[in-house]
């Protein structure tokens, strides 16, 4: 099966670990993830203003990339799956908004209008963990070489997979997805009250303080809950809970360091793939001596 | 002259109406209706992007980029020049620079903002790819942004339209500096050369034609099989 | 009625209605419908930075109170959507919120500016992180 993939700007630059460890984990399941050609960066985040034109072209026209690609039989479906949460948000929602408002469609179709094709409206953004959820939890199982046995996992949604209703990939008030995942990956899920709150994503740029507080906050929520290891699906969330706890360490002395992994990474693992695809290397804090002390590398 | 050299059409420079003959260039008709250049003219052949301009039609709201040493006047366009467009070249130095994605966003952190809207390739007079060439660098494919970017001649009219107030051609030009020095690195073919040019490879020959009479030097270079 | 508790006074004016017509078709939001219940205002994780609640801003916003636009809040929401998920009449919050920011940007004015950004944060920092801040909070 040919998939197209958005991988998004961050990563293939400051996120590549997520990047190989998806197309690895996607492979060993059997879905083969193609990299759209001439993909461009999806100006995350949506533009809410309802005259807002020209902050849709930009996911719109990754949208267009994907229907050419699947009228030239490069994939399959007029589909495209996206792993960073934020790149997914913006290119579902904007998709949302074409096809909701006629006017604005027309006016974006007459923007892209020195595009070879225009776009139909009709190719559907889904995020990694449905295209896992609808093919069965039991394959992911099924694949699994060394159950990740006795990693305590708090699984960190965060805000743009699950939120605003009707964009999310599960109920915004009772997710089970993330969960799922990892209990077909053979973990033990850590359920913890902070895992939708917001990790304070962009103000990482300039309110660097607020962003310790807010990390502090989940993250020792996690720790409190037991948790060995945080998963995450989005970069600037992993960025915030995980470079950014020396900024929390500064703020608050008693806090101590836990591994921040992307939930490919953990399936990359429990599929037995080696270190080159499993990226473990990449991340900051480095949450291989955990791993190593669990006995899973 | 050719058939149509009867044939003339009315253009307006800067907002003034003149009839010029239909054949000419941009640059050649506005300097047959009077104008002389000071700034915004330079090789005349295309190449050096001093003479952007930006016009429209009569009866057309798109507005469109060329090069006046390049584009033959047509009935009923409105004209004016871009002889510079501000932008500051950052100063950097390459021996310190990372061939990385990151070395992009730190010299140039506007390409952040891109909308992808495109409007930078409809302005280019050289029908480069120009959105292409900023989203590859925010991707941090120096080849691919070296390589779109190659007949960029630094004409500014990408910047003066971009709405996100990137200066595309800085982009382009800092990846073809990366690409040269980082990816396809020294010339070895060159350093080759200059070295047989220092042990003295070609100094019997070279001394040979310095002591040679004219008439005979003449006969040589009439029975040449090489041009230069 | 004795007035010796001085509230607040309402003088409303036409810049009033204009300013709150203006919020509303910027975000398409039915502001009228919120009855203050504050559930956005208790799971919003921006709070204690704020000097207004978000329900405190959409009840400005109701009354047309142009103060909103002076607010904090605004510029310290992450647009998180929990509010938007919270309110039980429906009402994107969030969206509200951005419509009051995009009024001050739409006249030139940034919030972060570009060009104090260092080149190690340019250098450290996760490309999505500067993407989403340039486009949120830059005219």
């Amino acid at each position: 099966m040919n998939i197209a993939y958005y991988p998004g700007c961050t990563l293939k630059t400051t996120a590549k670990e997520f990047d190989i460890s998806t197309k690895a984990a996607a492979k060993a399941l059997g879905i083969n993830l193609v990299e759209l050609s001439r993909w461009n960066c999806c100006g995350t985040v949506h533009a809410l203003a309802k005259d807002d034109v020209m902050h849709h072209l930009a996911p719109l026209r990754n949208l267009l990339r994907v229907e050419e690609a699947q009228q030239s039989g490069i994939v399959d479906e007029k589909k495209v799956v996206a792993l960073c949460a934020m790149c997914y948000n913006t290119l579902k929602r904007s998709n949302q908004a074409f096809n909701a408002d006629a006017d604005k469609a027309g006016k974006v179709r007459e923007s892209m209008n020195n595009e070879a094709n225009v776009y139909s409206g009709q190719v559907e953004v889904e995020h990694l963990l449905e295209t896992l959820r609808t093919q069965g939890w039991d394959k992911v199982q099924a694949r699994v070489k060394k159950p990740l046995k006795g990693l305590k996992v708090a699984p960190y949604y965060g805000c743009l997979l699950l939120r605003p209703r009707g964009i999310g990939v599960d109920n915004a008030d009772n997710p089970r997805i993330f969960e799922d995942l990892l209990v077909s990956l053979g973990a033990e899920v850590v359920d913890f009250g902070y895992k939708q709150k917001c990790c304070g994503s962009y103000n990482t740029v300039h309110m660097v303080d607020v962003v310790a507080d807010l990390s502090n906050r989940i993250l020792s929520q996690a720790q409190a809950a037991g948790a060995d290891v945080v998963a995450t699906a989005c970069p600037l969330c992993e960025y915030n809970l995980g470079n950014r706890q020396i900024e929390v360490t500064k703020k608050y002395p008693k806090f101590y360091s836990i591994p921040i992994v992307y939930f490919t990474q953990l399936m990359a693992l429990a599929f037995g793939l080696g270190e080159d695809e499993t990226a473990l290397g990449m991340n900051k804090p480095d949450p291989r001596p955990l791993l190593r002390e669990k006995g899973l590398i | 002259m050719t058939e149509n050299s009867n044939r003339m059409v009315t253009i307006y420079v800067m907002g003034k109406k003149h009839t010029v003959p239909a054949d000419l260039t941009i640059m050649k008709a506005m300097e047959y209706a009077g104008h002389q250049f000071k700034r915004g003219a330079g090789c005349r052949g295309g190449f050096c992007g001093a003479c952007a301009t930006i016009y429209r039609k009569k009866g057309s709201y798109k507005l469109q980029g060329a090069l006046a040493c390049q584009k033959m006047v047509e009935d009923g366009m409105y004209i004016a020049q871009i002889p510079f467009s501000p932008a500051e070249k950052k100063s950097y130095n390459l021996d310190d620079l990372k061939p990385d994605a990151s070395t992009f966003l730190e010299q140039y952190p506007e390409i952040a903002r891109c909308l992808a809207c495109n409007t930078c390739t409809k302005a280019c007079p050289q029908d480069l790819q120009v959105m292409d060439i900023v989203q590859a660098a925010l991707r941090g494919d120096i080849t691919t942004t070296a390589k779109l970017s190659f007949d960029c001649l630094s004409c500014g009219l990408c910047a003066v339209r971009c709405p996100a107030e990137i200066v595309p051609y800085n982009i382009g030009q800092l990846a073809r500096r990366m690409y040269s020095k980082y990816i396809v690195g020294p010339t070895e073919h060159v350093e080759q050369r200059v070295k047989e040019v220092e042990d003295g490879k070609f100094d019997e020959e070279l001394n040979k034609l310095k002591a040679i009479d004219k008439p005979s030097l003449k006969k040589l270079y009439d029975t040449r099989d090489m041009e230069a | 009625m004795s007035s010796e508790k001085q509230g607040l006074v309402l003088h409303p004016s036409p810049s009033n209605k204009i300013f709150r017509d203006r919020v509303k078709e910027l975000s398409g939001e039915k502001v009228e419908l919120c009855f203050q219940c504050g559930a956005c205002s208790s799971g919003c994780p921006m709070t204690q930075e704020m000097d207004y609640l978000p329900s405190k801003v959409i009840r400005m916003v109701q009354l047309g109170l142009e103060e909103a636009l002076d607010s904090k809040t605004i510029w310290v929401c992450t647009t998180c959507f929990n509010c938007e998920v919270r309110c039980p009449r429906g009402i994107d919050v969030a969206n509200v919120m951005e419509s009051l920011r995009q009024l001050i940007l739409r006249k030139k004015y940034d919030r972060i500016v570009l060009d104090e950004l260092s080149d190690e944060q340019l250098r450290e920092l996760p490309q999505v992180a500067i993407i989403s801040s340039l486009r949120k909070l830059t005219a």
